[in-house]
This record gives C-alpha cells, structure tokens and sequence, in this order.
C-alpha cells in the first residue's frame, strides 16, 4: 500500500515535468534550436558548483514560500499574500535588527521572531476578513500585497526608516550590527547560507504538525469538510485563522535567509513574486515536505541555468513557459491520477464483497 | 381514451457497470401506456440508474431501450425530452426569485422575432396546461413564496411544458407532508387520465399500493418482480425488496434508570434568517432508555440534534447533557463529556470521504485517548481501533487503509457507529442512523443501539421511519414545525396515529 502511494505520489509530477519538456521540444524546433542540446546546456551549466550553490541558496527561499503555500493549501485556502507577508516580515525584521545590538544567538532570534510575527499579523488580517465576513482570502491578500507595497515603499526612505548611503542611489534599512548575522559555509562553489538548515527544520516542523498532532488533524479536517470538523467538535472558523496566520508567519520567514546571510539590510532590490512560486511549488511538491524541497531546488535550477540560454541565442523565456506548462500539466495529472486511484480502491472493495450495489453518488446531478 | 395496453416503455437486459460495482444488471421493464407505474426498492436497489438511464444522464453498457416502439440510444437528457420523457428530480432545480412562469420557460422560451421572449405566448400555453391537468399553480407566484407541494407542482409544469407524455418522478414524496402527497397523487391521476404515463420511484410501501397500476422491484440492481396492487400486500413487497426476512428488533424491555442524561427545558432556537426551526422545546432522556423523536424531514430534527451537539446555540431555555450546562459548552466539550454521535447526513458531517477509513476513526475522537496523547495523534491506537470496528461491526472492506469514499453507504455508516460507540458513551444521539443502507447494516445498527441502552446509555432516536422508531423506542417524542407536539409509547398507539400526529394534527 504503501509503495503504491509513493508511486503514485510521484507519477504525477514526473508526468508534468516529462509532458512540460515535450512541449519545450516543441516550441525549441520552431525556433530552429535543438532541443536536446538545449536541454544539455541547461544541464550542464545549471549543475556546475558555482551555480549549485547559488541555487541552493535561492531553494531555500522558495523553500519556505512553498511551504506557507502548502499549509493553506491543507485547508483549502489560497494564500496569494505571501508576498506582502515576506515583504513586510523582511523589512520590520531588518528595521528591528539593524536598531538593537544584542549578543548574537539572541540578536538572530529577534531577527526571526519579528518576521514571522509581522508576516502572521499581516496574514490575520485576510483570515479575520474571511472568517467574520466571508470575504475571500484570495482577494484580500491580493489587495493586502499592495498595499504591504506601498507601505514598505513609503516607509523605506530618508526621512523615515530607510538610509541612503553617500554617493548611491540605492536606499536601504540601517545594515544590520554583526551579531545579527548567521554564519555561512564556503564550500566548493562558493558561500552557501546557513538558513538552508534552518528552512529543513521548518519544513520537517510543518510535517509534524499536519500529521502527528491534534492541531494538524483539525486543521486537515477543517480543509476536507468544514461540516464534518465542526461535528467533530472543532472549532472551525478559528481553525481558518490560525492556519492563515500560519502560513503568513512562514511567508515572513522567507527572505530572512537573504537578510541574515547576505544583504544585512533590506533594500528595494528584495525579490518579488514569491506568492505565485510558492504555490506553484506547494503544487508540484504535493504540500510533502521532501516533495517541495524538490521543486523549489528545481525551480531554482531552471532560473538560474536559463541564464546560459541568452549566451547561446535562445530566448530565456522558454524557461519560464517551462515553469507555467508544468504547473498547468500537474494540476491535470493530480486530478487525473486522483480518479485513477479512487477508482482503484473502489474496485478493490467492490472485488472485495458481494454486496447489493451502491447507487454511485458521483453521478447525482 | 385511453388504448388498452400499449407498451410506451420497454426496457430489456439493461446493464450499467460502475468500476467495482454493477448498478444495474438483467434490467428488465414495460410500462404500459396510461397508467402509473411505481419503481420500488431499497436505497441503493439501483431504481435511480436505471431512471438516469431512462433520462439519458447515464447511458447503459448492455441492453435495449424502446420508446413507443423505437429503439432509442440517448446521448443525454436532450435526446430523452425529445422522445417525449421528463423527469423531476427529487431535489427541485428551480430559480427561488423567479415567477413560476420564468421558471417554466426556461430553457425553452417560445420566442418572437426570433430574439424576444413571447410572453404572452409562454403564459397561454402554460395556462392550458395548468387547467388540463388541473395543477394548481399561479404563473405569477415567485417561486420563493411556494411551498415545498407548490414547487413540485412547477417542476411537473416545466416538463409538461416541454412536451412530455412520459413523467419520471423520482421519489416525489420523500420531501411532502402527508397532505401534499394527497394533492399529488390527485395531480398524478389527472395526467394519466389525459393519456400521460408515470413512472414513479419509491421505496414508501403503502403510497405505492395506493396510488399505481403497476409496480416492478428492485432489488440488488435488478428488477425481480413485476405485479400489480390487486395482487400483492406490504408484506409481500417489503420481502421481495429485501430478498430475506425482514429484521426485527426483539421487544426489549425498557430499562430506563435514574441517572438524566438529557434534560432540555424550553428551548427555542432562531436561524440566522430569523426563523423560529425551534420553538420551547422540552424533552428528557434517561440512562437505559431510547427516546424517538418523529417526524417529517425539516420540521426541527437537525437544529434539534445540533444544539444538543452545541453545534447551534438556544437563545432561550436551557440544556443538560449528563448533568452539565451544554449551552455553555463548545461542541468538544460536550462530546467529550461522553456522547456519541451519528449525524444524520453521514457524507457530510461525519465523515471525510477522501482520507482513509482509519483517519476517519480519529474524526471526533481527536482529543480523547486512546487517539489522543496530548498534543499528539496515537496513529496506531486508532489503527488498532479501526481494524476492531471492521472486525466487530462487519464493514466490508479490503483494509482500513482504503478511503471512505470508495466504502458503499452502509459500510460507511457501520464504520461510524462503531467509531461513535467506542469508549462506551452515556449519551448517543443517532439522527436517521440507518437512512440509506441496506437491510443488514440495519439490522446489525439496531442491534447495536438496543445493546448500548442495555449497557446504561441513553440513546436519542431522531427517524423518519416509523418501522425504526416503533422497534426501538421506549417512548416517541412527536416534533412538528419545531415544537415537540406530543410524546406517545410504542405501545400506546399505532402507526397510523403516530404518522397524524407527525402532521401536527391535535387528534393525537
């Protein structure tokens, strides 16, 4: 039983993956290049060590955006905020750190607490909207994203919370003192972050918490049939809050390996789009932790090797078309391959007794 | 008028395969023209696939379909209203804040200048039709202001408005008080009067001997017995429908004990549309003792189960639960407090169809042990427990691995019972808990509910079925547009005074 669940947890993205550089191959030919040494150059370029390492660093990023996707997805929401949630839970954190000397253990910790606290409020707002008025989260924290923007935008100059160091153009939050730094390993290709250790523990976190405990139980519940949880004695709509705060707390985590191990200091050249990329990755990985390490290494693979594609007169976008032909196609395999599997079962029960037939439900109009 | 027999169906060795069960096989029926012909059988009997396959929603793997003797392959629910069949569906497909009228024509408006909608047209022919068959329905009603009778009234309309001569009514009645099911059979009768024929689906014994010239039953996807009333008794149908003896509670004797489990004094409940579903309702429950509460669907027995649950709260009254102020408790509270529970739709509220059976035995028990350590689930306490409830209470299954959704309805329901019954509860609410499954998980769930009364519980019967309530109850309590409208003992009356009282009427 088991060995058949992996397998089929695994069809479904090597199918949209293998149905994605089909589709590539396709578009390749058009454009006169030849798909298998463009797919070679990909290759070997994106697994030189200088590049591994940069995209381990940029996986462990997406890494937590995918994950904070992934808990809403456990509950049927659709947490499109995360963008605002990192961006606000990145800079309070850099506003936090660059103002207080601590020792240094201490001083990261705050750095952390503070995002994840902003990146959480700021998701609350969107879940308090949906459970009191029943306004819809995917609308909300779009809206919520603006205007995180705006705020941060306004917020990051001169005159307020931002500097402007003498001779750039470039403003940015105070840098951060040395004890808020994290220490980073040099390795083969280059300096890797130490925050990728840190991003496994939360994944393997939220994996114990969905599945070993009481609250991911009613949370999971909650997300199947609100009905049934509520007639389990959960209390459901505070189960929808605290799940979406969750995953805003997690979405504040997200640019903080940047901030730790690299910039010290949050500036307007802070990445954006990191709602889309997770949900895309909580897709692909199937909201399993191993599953989203995968695709957010992955993911990270694709941007970085495209850069070799300009090089060699091929336009970068077909990566990019790669990434939205393989979240359409996973879409389809997992639902295809959840009606192969349902039917299996059924069939397994139905050989299984030779009772009077139940009339299918499925059918009912 | 009306031709002698002239078969207007004909259906023969009709076989429809879903994967892992045969719905329907060896189907074999004829309708005769002008005349109501009822399909009987229990829930799951295969009566609405094989209406689906009639109406062209299902198309069959096997088998013939002859329409006033034309072969007919229906693509779909188009090809089966052009051959002159309509169907209304148990649950009414109509617009609430449209007009009768609208709702009629719609989908198929007589138009004019090919673009507007012929109003004056539609109203005619609607009028014709309605004083034809004597449907009793204004066109300008909304369709929000009728009642439950008014509605299907519409959805007769809007088929005969399409030109139906054949009407598939699947089970009509389950949704109307026993006077509205008078005015339809009455409606029912003026159709076949004018040549229509109707086919009629049920699984209510006594409406059909009332109200058909034929009956065919179902049974296990097949159709085993053609009759007509004349010819048979209630008994004779409800065996052939079950192919065995019926099950049959022993009379037990009631043990009611000391010990309240359940003391519900004047307690209303208001929706959130400000309807009053519960109006001072009071009630009590013994330990060893099985209280039923009667009555048709919709006249308070869900509020009723679910503010007990502390699903839903009173605004005035007050609720005991094994000596504890339920209205100040949350719903966990009062189920950890020792009460088991059976929600009356068991797809929706007690169970989560896609995860497997064995996640499923943590559904509701998710804070007590033996599932609950702390903040912890014990994953093989409730494997253990779930691999005990498919022992014990015979759900047919491959493995506890399997998810809910692929088990047959009674399986599922045998699963809950056992999972509800587990850890020995003091109070059991068990709303409709054998609506829907077949005749041995019956049996074996009256068993059971019989059995945790004689271990001290007390059991809180909400059913439709006057069968389930006289067998198991120690006393009946009648629920009637929200109000407990009188409390009978089995003994004390009879099937038919307890079905007037469900009406609501004082008699009783």
């Amino acid at each position: 039983m088991t060995r058949s669940r992996i397998f089929w947890g695994i069809a479904a993205p090597l199918s949209a993956i293998s149905f994605s550089l089909l589709l590539a191959s396709g578009i390749l030919m058009l454009q006169g290049a030849n798909p298998i040494q463009t797919f070679q150059l990909l290759f070997s370029y994106g697994f030189q060590p200088r590049n591994v390492v940069a995209e381990l660093n940029q996986a462990s990023a997406y890494y937590l955006a995918g994950i904070s996707a992934a808990i809403g997805f456990k509950m049927l929401l659709f947490n499109i905020g995360i963008d605002g949630q990192y961006r606000l839970g990145v800079f309070f954190a850099a506003v936090v750190g660059g103002a207080v000397t601590l020792p240094p253990v201490l001083h990261i910790l705050l750095i952390v607490f503070v995002a994840a606290t902003v990146g959480g409020a700021w998701a609350a707002i969107s879940g308090w909207l949906k459970i009191k008025y029943g306004v819809s989260e995917v609308i909300s924290s779009i809206m919520l994203n603006f205007i995180a923007a705006g705020l941060v935008t306004y917020m990051l100059n001169p005159l307020r919370l931002g500097e402007q160091a003498e001779g750039s153009q470039n403003i940015s939050t105070p840098t951060i003192p040395e004890s808020g730094w994290l220490p980073n390993i040099e390795v083969a290709g280059g300096t890797l972050y130490t925050f990728i250790f840190f991003s496994a523990v939360v994944g393997v976190g939220y994996w114990i918490l969905i599945t070993k405990t009481v609250f991911g139980f009613n949370l999971r519940a909650t997300g199947v049939s609100f009905r049934a949880a509520l007639s389990s004695g959960v209390n459901a709509p505070r189960m929808i809050f605290l799940t979406m705060v969750l995953s805003g707390a997690i979405a504040g985590l997200v640019g903080v390996g940047t901030l730790l191990s690299d910039t010290h200091n949050y500036s307007l050249s802070f990445p954006s789009g990191y709602a889309l990329t997770g949900l895309a990755l909580a897709l692909l990985g199937r909201n399993h932790p191993i599953g989203i390490a995968f695709a957010a290494f992955f993911w990270a693979f694709l941007e970085r090797s495209a850069g070799v594609l300009d090089l060699n007169g091929i336009p970068t976008e077909i990566v990019t078309m790669m990434q939205g032909t393989i979240v359409i196609s996973i879409v389809v395999a997992y639902e295809l391959i959840k009606r192969l599997n349902l039917r299996q079962q059924q069939a397994a029960v139905g050989s299984h007794q030779e009772e009077a037939p139940e009339e299918s439900k499925e059918t009912d109009k | 008028m009306v031709t002698p027999v002239a078969a207007i169906i004909e259906v023969a060795g009709l076989v429809k395969r879903y994967p892992g069960v045969v719905a329907n096989r060896d189907v074999n029926l004829q309708v005769d023209k002008g005349t109501i012909h009822a399909i009987i059988g229990e829930n799951g009997a295969g009566k609405s696939t094989l209406m689906k396959m009639l109406y062209g929603m299902v198309k069959p793997d096997e088998g013939t379909i002859t329409v006033e003797g034309k072969a007919q392959t229906f693509k779909g629910p188009q090809d089966a209203i052009a051959a002159g069949i309509g169907m209304v569906h148990q649950h009414f497909m109509l617009a609430d804040n449209a007009s009768v009228l609208e709702n009629v024509i719609l989908g198929s408006e007589p138009s004019k200048f090919g673009v507007a909608i012929d109003f004056e047209k539609a109203r005619s022919h609607f009028l014709d039709i309605t004083k034809k068959y004597g449907l009793a329905i204004n066109p300008d009603d909304l369709v929000a202001d009728l009642s439950v009778g008014g509605r299907q009234r519409v959805e007769i309309a809007k088929v005969l408005f399409r030109g139906a001569n054949i009407l598939i009514l699947d089970e009509p009645t389950a949704v109307l008080v026993p006077q509205e099911v008078n005015e339809l059979f009455e409606n029912l009768k003026d159709l076949i009067k004018s040549g229509l024929t109707v086919l009629f689906i049920s699984h209510k014994l006594q409406e059909v001997l009332e109200v058909s010239s034929h009956i065919t039953v179902m049974r296990q996807g097949t159709t085993v017995a053609s009759l007509t009333p004349k010819e048979t008794s209630a008994r004779e149908l409800a065996e052939l429908m079950v192919g065995r003896q019926l099950p049959q509670a022993k009379p037990t004797e009631s043990h009611a004990g000391d010990t309240r489990v359940l003391d519900i004094q004047g307690a209303s409940y208001r929706q959130g549309d400000g309807r009053e579903a519960l109006t001072k309702v009071s009630l009590t429950l013994s330990s060893g003792e099985i209280l039923g509460v009667a009555g048709v669907e919709g006249n308070g027995q869900s509020e009723l189960v679910e503010m007990i649950l502390g699903i839903v709260k009173p605004f005035e009254g007050s609720i005991e639960v094994l000596g504890n102020d339920a209205t100040s408790m949350t719903t966990r509270a009062i189920r950890d407090s020792g009460v088991g529970y059976i929600p009356q739709d068991r797809s929706r509220d007690a169970m989560l169809l896609p995860e497997s059976l064995w996640e499923n035995r943590i559904l509701g028990h998710q804070a007590t042990a033996p599932i609950a350590s702390g903040v912890w689930i014990n994953k093989k306490a409730a494997q253990v427990d779930s691999e005990r409830i498919v022992e014990e209470y015979d759900v047919r299954t491959p493995s506890i691995r399997v998810a809910a959704a692929a088990l047959s309805g009674g399986n599922q329901q045998k699963f809950i019972v056992g999972r509800e019954m587990a850890g020995s509860p003091k109070l059991v609410v068990a709303a409709q808990p054998t609506r829907g499954v077949d005749v041995g998980a019956q049996a074996l769930i009256w068993d059971r509910l019989v059995a945790a009364k004689e271990n001290g519980a007390g059991v809180l019967l909400v059913s439709a079925d006057l069968d389930e309530l006289f067998a198991l109850s120690d006393r009946i309590a009648v629920i009637f547009n929200g109000q407990i409208v009188a409390e009978l003992t089995p003994a004390g009356t009879t099937p038919e005074l307890l079905g007037l009282a469900m009406t609501g009427a004082k008699a009783a």
